[in-house]
C-alpha cells in the first residue's frame, strides 16, 4: 500500500501560498505586503507537513514567520518617517512580467516533459531522529560550516547597522 | 485525487516566477528582499518534495533545505542591515534613488 498526499489539503495550502504571493505583489502598502508574505510562508510550512518533513515545517515557521517577518516589519518601521509613506504607488514592470512569464513557461514545459514518473509516495518516511543522525554524521562538516556562516553574517549585520559615532 | 511531485514542482514554479517578478518590478529595497525570500522558499519546496517522493530514506533534500534556510536567513539579515545603512546615509530606501555610480 502506498501513501498519497491529500489532494484537498494540497489544494487549500497551494492556493493559500499563491494567494499570499499575489497579495504581496499587488498590495500598495508595504506593511500589508509583509503580512501577505507571512501568510504565504505559513502555507508553505503546511506543505512541508504534508510531505512528512515535520522538523522542517516547524523550523520554517519559526525562521520565516517568526524571525524574518519580524525583522522585515522592524526595518519597515525604522525606514518610514510618516505613516503615509507605507502606501506606495502601483509599480508595474512589463520587462519583469515578460521575464517571469518566460521563465515560468520554460519550467512548466520541463515539468510537463518530466511527467509523473513517481506519482506514488513511498510509504517509508524517516522521522526527525533519523534526520538528526544524518545531519550529525554524514553532513557534520557542512553543518558546522553553516553555523560559521550564520555567525559571520550576524556579526556583519550588527556591524553594518550600528549608529555612526561622529 | 493523486498529487504527485509534478504538482509540487508546478506550485514551486509559480511561486518562483511571482518572486522573480516582484524582485524586478518593486522599487522598495525591502519589497525586493521579500521577493527574494519567496524565491528561496520555492526552491526549498522543490527539494523537500522531490526528496520525499524519489529518495525518502536519504533525506538529502531536507538536509539541503536546512542549509538553504541558513543561507537565506544570513542573506536577509545582511540585506536588511544594508538597507538600514543606506537609509542612514540617504534617508531613502528607493532603488531608483540609489544611482551614485550612474555615469
Amino acid at each position: 500500500m502506498t501513501e498519497t498526499v491529500n489532494g484537498i489539503a494540497f489544494a487549500i495550502l497551494a492556493g493559500a501560498a499563491i494567494l499570499g504571493a499575489v497579495g504581496m505583489l499587488t498590495t500598495r502598502n508595504v506593511i500589508h505586503a509583509a503580512f501577505w508574505l507571512l501568510e504565504s510562508m505559513i502555507a508553505v510550512g503546511g506543505l512541508f507537513l504534508l510531505l512528512q518533513a515535520e522538523y522542517l515545517a516547524v523550523v520554517h515557521v519559526l525562521v520565516y514567520a517568526g524571525a524574518v517577518s519580524v525583522l522585515m516589519l522592524f526595518v519597515i518601521m525604522l525606514t518610514l518617517r510618516r505613516r503615509e509613506d507605507s502606501v506606495r504607488p502601483v509599480e508595474v514592470s512589463v520587462a519583469g512580467a515578460v521575464m517571469a512569464l518566460v521563465f515560468g513557461g520554460l519550467v512548466f514545459a520541463a515539468i510537463a516533459s518530466y511527467g509523473d514518473r513517481v506519482a506514488e509516495m513511498p510509504e517509508t518516511a524517516p522521522d526527525t531522529a533519523a534526520l538528526g543522525e544524518l545531519l550529525f554524521s554524514r553532513w557534520a562538516l557542512p553543518f558546522e560550516v553553516a553555523s560559521l556562516v550564520l555567525l559571520v553574517a550576524l556579526v556583519a549585520a550588527v556591524w553594518w547597522s550600528r549608529e555612526e559615532k561622529r | 485525487m493523486q498529487v504527485g511531485p509534478s504538482a509540487f514542482m508546478a506550485l514551486a514554479a509559480v511561486l518562483f516566477s511571482l518572486g522573480l517578478y516582484g524582485a524586478v518590478a518593486r522599487k522598495s529595497a525591502v519589497m525586493v528582499l521579500m521577493s527574494l525570500e519567496l524565491m528561496a522558499v520555492a526552491v526549498s519546496l522543490n527539494m523537500v518534495a522531490l526528496s520525499r517522493f524519489v529518495t525518502p530514506t536519504e533525506m538529502t533534500g531536507q538536509v539541503f533545505t536546512i542549509f538553504t534556510m541558513v543561507v537565506s536567513a544570513a542573506e536577509i539579515g545582511l540585506g536588511l542591515a544594508l538597507v538600514l545603512a543606506i537609509y542612514r546615509q540617504t534617508r531613502s530606501i528607493e532603488l531608483t534613488r540609489m544611482d551614485t555610480l550612474k555615469g
